[in-house]
């Protein structure tokens, strides 16, 4: 018996492995050798070339809105994606399959179709956008633009990864909860938020990540001026066309170092969160 | 566990597609076939001229002949070549994208701009304003274009060749009319300042005025605006000719090491030369490209080119000149004051 | 399953609660993602079905739509095996730099399509590490199929692996670890415990990697040099159809694409139906509950 043990336990720690070398190889291979290159090309580069781009004013202004709107764009998502896990985790009411449906639809539409739908929308004279604009409002080829696309293909990842952590939830603790006599209100905070927590922190991050490296429906619905409605990855391709592949190169290392690093802090605090 | 089998039905399924697909590659380039990477707005051109050229080469016994397409804004177009996209020929906005093959990729010889009449240019064209109907901000020049209230739209000058033209149109009158480099450098940041929006190509320009209705003057080549005519009728839009605009000369060439690669040299430099040939020159003119030898075209053709003032690039000191000055990195479009829109 | 809607009374919001919770989720959901469908659908249809027959007639189109199947039904199965080995060895397994691999994980997410392209075109392109050794044997990267299929995989790397890990996290080790000290052969323990509770997680991460890979656009558009009828995806060959100024066309193309992710939600739908059902055959029969 304690053989057979002792020889399962060692099988499935080598399948684990296995498993975990063939995965790894598979990364190393696809997403860490091209990294690598880039990260090879960035290294021969003379330092004057990251002051060059990087101090750039258009390229701090890219910066600030490529993070500063990713980051509003998740947030949003959090605050209004947790209320909808919520209903389609709890309740039962008619057309609940349908909206559930629905919800993917971000991910099954082409950024590019995303676009061009929302730009469409929020156009000038579009169905949305001329409202808009006679309340003082403009969002096409606005920052604002930016951040309808933003969350437009952002919205699934928070309600997608709370929902099966809010049907995994043991209704028993709250119910305990309730029967010591904790309020509605007290038990959401205290019982299954806390519970929930790491799912919206991923949903989070994911949101996050996804919205920084967005390109194809933001530039159909964003002004694309420098300094102003120009996102990140935009300024790359700019870049790129104009044959500037240091340039290119930096931004592209300056981005993934910093979504690197962003995703790093996120996924620690969800360690501390778990833990 | 029936659903686990289904499971990896779907898997094995999937698998098989990929082998039938992965099998069924598409057609390799051979010497019967050419690609042709062009820029923006000459999609309806050389749709034109391809069918023509293939029907020619029918008609001469050269069957089986392919003519593919590949379009986008010029700079794009240019660095897709330059990183092997593998064109047989270029048909680009401006000469700068093509000498960039030579200097950056040593795919053509320098001297690719006198190996065809013309500066290799079949076509040429200009900038004009395309406006709305009625043309209700009055725009008839230049310097109205700066007017309180005006929004102009343009695609950009980094990444499109027609845009580049539109900045060196503007940046000739102001010029002239102010006297002074940093007039005309100060009259370029008020015009970007009236800019909404900056589209990649001069395409996606056209459909934010058109369709998204952004915007009240395109700065626009001239054969895009007589386009937007024939088939917007019904926005009435109005073509305005500026007092001074620009010789905008589209260059073609060969690109000889991958046309050698895929023994298409011959049929690639037939491509280049049916271009100046009557039936293309008559094409070109019922396309809105201004031909070279007007004789070819059709007269109601030619009647919608109005004369007009005109600077060339030469008179910038050519395009590697004009490049390294105003659109290189660091150069003046870089360094444009960014004003903001009153 | 504690997946109930009607759990106890105890544990209810008061019915106005709900029902504004209800509203909000509708109108969120409207708002935000049926009312840009519904307009991408209305474009399509403007012209009648003719627009959908002339669309399908042209070569183009069916080649870009063979192009982004194939794509797809390779990148998706790939993709697949080896998310699922990643998060099973992953959540298996302790080690140093295990958070930093997971976060090595979020990296194609979060690095833009755009650049994505750039890495690769800055291997296998003309100026690229690899780039004169390609040339020299006549061996095609980027701008042709194997290019693509590189900036696929790339982009959708993540789907299946960053969807499971979390559902491993979760689930009980406790089981595992009963039937390991039972004796049980990993694969035994990974069919018969594992993979039950990853099942949906899985299918879900699998539906999710087929609709990116057939709607990607900022990578595939770096490398594919656009050739129309040999390298346009469907995506890209949406954009060029809405650069020809034929919105109808493009509109009808992109409903296509997006019929064929909805077929693949739907689909996920139904089988979550079944299960459902199945579950619910199985406590309502006393025999095979022991």
């Amino acid at each position: 018996m304690s053989r057979s043990l002792a020889n399962s336990n060692a099988s499935s720690q080598s399948a684990h492995r296995l498993a975990m070398g063939l995965g790894l190889t598979y990364m190393s291979l696809l997403v860490l050798m091209p990294i690598a290159g880039l990260l090879l090309r960035s290294i021969q580069l003379p330092p004057g070339e990251y002051l060059r781009v990087l101090q750039a004013p258009e390229t701090m202004a890219a910066f600030r809105l490529s993070f500063g709107h990713a980051f509003l764009a998740a947030l949003f998502n959090t605050v209004t994606g947790v209320p909808v896990a919520w209903v389609l985790a709890r309740y039962a009411f008619p057309g609940k399959r349908l909206l559930d449906v629905w919800i993917d639809l971000p991910f099954a539409l082409p950024t590019a179709v995303a676009g061009i739908a929302l730009c469409t929308l929020y156009g000038p004279h579009g169905f949305l956008g001329a409202p808009l604009a006679k309340l003082g409002l403009k969002v096409a080829y606005t920052h604002w633009g930016v951040f309808i696309a933003m969350s437009f293909v952002s919205i699934p990842f928070v309600i997608r990864t709370v929902q099966p952590a809010l049907l995994n939830l043991d209704p028993s603790q709250e119910e305990a909860a309730a029967c010591l006599g904790a309020s509605r209100l007290y038990c959401l905070r205290r019982v299954i938020l806390p519970e929930l927590l790491p799912s919206i922190l991923t949903g989070f991050s994911m949101a996050f990540a996804r919205d920084i490296g967005e390109y194809g429906s933001i530039i159909f619905i964003a002004g694309n001026i420098p300094g102003e409605t120009e996102i990140l990855p935009l300024r790359i391709v700019h870049a790129l066309e104009c044959y500037d592949y240091a340039g290119a190169t930096v931004l592209a290392i300056a981005m993934m170092v910093a979504s690197f690093l962003l995703l790093l802090l996120i996924n620690l605090l969800q360690k501390r969160q778990t833990s | 566990m029936k659903l686990q089998t289904a499971f990896f039905c779907i898997l094995l399924c999937l698998t098989g597609l990929l082998s039938f697909f992965g099998c069924s590659d598409s057609e390799e380039p051979s010497a019967l076939s050419l690609l042709n990477v062009s820029y923006d707005p000459t999609r309806e051109l050389y749709q034109a001229l391809n069918k023509a050229f293939v029907e020619q080469c029918d008609h001469e016994g050269l069957s089986g002949v392919v003519v593919e397409q590949s379009h986008g804004g010029s700079g794009k177009q240019a660095r897709a070549v330059l990183d092997g996209l593998e064109a047989d020929v270029v048909t680009l906005a401006l000469g700068y994208d093509i000498d960039v093959l030579c200097s950056q990729g040593h795919l053509i010889p320098a001297d690719w701009q006198s190996r065809l009449p013309h500066n290799s240019s079949p076509f040429y064209s200009t900038i004009v304003f395309l406006v709305r109907r009625g043309n209700p901000k009055g725009i008839a020049d230049w310097g109205d274009l700066i007017h309180d209230g005006v929004e102009v739209i343009t695609p950009n000058p980094k990444t499109s060749g027609g845009a580049r033209w539109n900045y060196l149109a503007a940046w000739a009158w102001a010029e002239r009319k102010y006297g002074s480099e940093a007039a005309a450098q100060d009259f370029l940041a008020t015009l970007f300042s009236h800019v909404p929006v900056l589209d990649t190509g001069a395409r996606g320009a056209t459909n934010t005025f058109i369709q998204q209705g952004k915007g009240d003057v395109l700065l626009a080549w001239e054969n895009e605006a007589l386009l937007v005519l024939r088939d917007y009728p019904d926005q009435g839009c109005e073509i305005v000719h500026p007092s001074l605009s620009i010789r905008a000369e589209p260059p073609v060439a060969l690109v000889d090491a991958n046309a050698d690669a895929h023994g298409s040299r011959s049929l690639a430099e037939k491509y280049l030369n049916f271009l100046y040939t009557d039936t293309a020159q008559a094409i070109g003119a019922a396309q809105f490209y201004r031909p070279i030898r007007p004789e070819a075209a059709a007269a109601e053709d030619m009647a919608r080119f109005r004369p007009l003032a005109m600077v060339s690039i030469d008179d910038f000191g050519g395009w590697s000149a004009a490049h390294a000055k105003h659109f290189a990195a660091d150069g003046i479009y870089d360094h444009l004051p960014r004003k903001r829109n009153p | 399953m504690n997946g109930n809607p009607s759990s106890s009374p105890l544990v209810m919001e008061p019915p106005w609660v709900r029902r504004a919770l209800i509203a909000f989720a509708c109108l969120h959901i409207g708002l935000l993602i049926v009312l840009p469908f519904a307009s991408v659908l209305w474009q399509a249809f403007s012209h009648g079905l003719s627009t959908f027959s002339q669309l399908l007639a042209t070569r183009d189109t069916r080649s870009a739509i063979a192009l982004t199947l194939s794509i797809a039904a390779i990148a998706v199965p790939v993709n697949s095996l080896f998310g699922l080995l990643l998060a099973w060895g992953l959540t298996h397994l302790r080690f140093p730099g295990r958070r930093f691999l997971l976060t090595l994980l979020d990296l194609p997410f979060s690095i833009s399509p755009v650049v994505a392209g750039l890495l690769f075109i800055l291997i296998f392109g003309n100026n690229g590490y690899l780039g004169p050794f390609l040339r020299s044997h006549h061996l095609k990267v980027i701008f042709a199929f194997p290019g693509l299929l590189l900036v696929t995989l790339f982009v959708t790397m993540p789907f299946v692996a960053k969807e499971l890990i979390p559902l491993m996290d979760d689930a009980d080790h406790d089981e595992e670890e009963a039937a390991r000290l039972l004796g049980g052969s990993w694969w035994r323990i990974f069919w018969k415990i594992t993979f039950p509770n990853i099942k949906w997680g899985l299918l879900y991460g699998i539906v999710l990697c087929t609709a990116r890979a057939m709607g990607e656009f900022g990578a595939v558009a770096v490398v594919s040099g656009s050739i129309r009828g040999r390298t346009n995806t469907l995506p890209l060959h949406i954009e060029a159809l809405f650069q020809d100024g034929d919105l109808p066309a493009a509109s009808a193309a992109a409903s296509l694409l997006a019929l064929l992710g909805i077929i693949s939600l739907v689909s996920r739908g139904i089988a979550a139906r079944l299960r459902k059902r199945s579950e619910a055959l199985r406590l309502s029969a006393p025999s095979s509950t022991p």
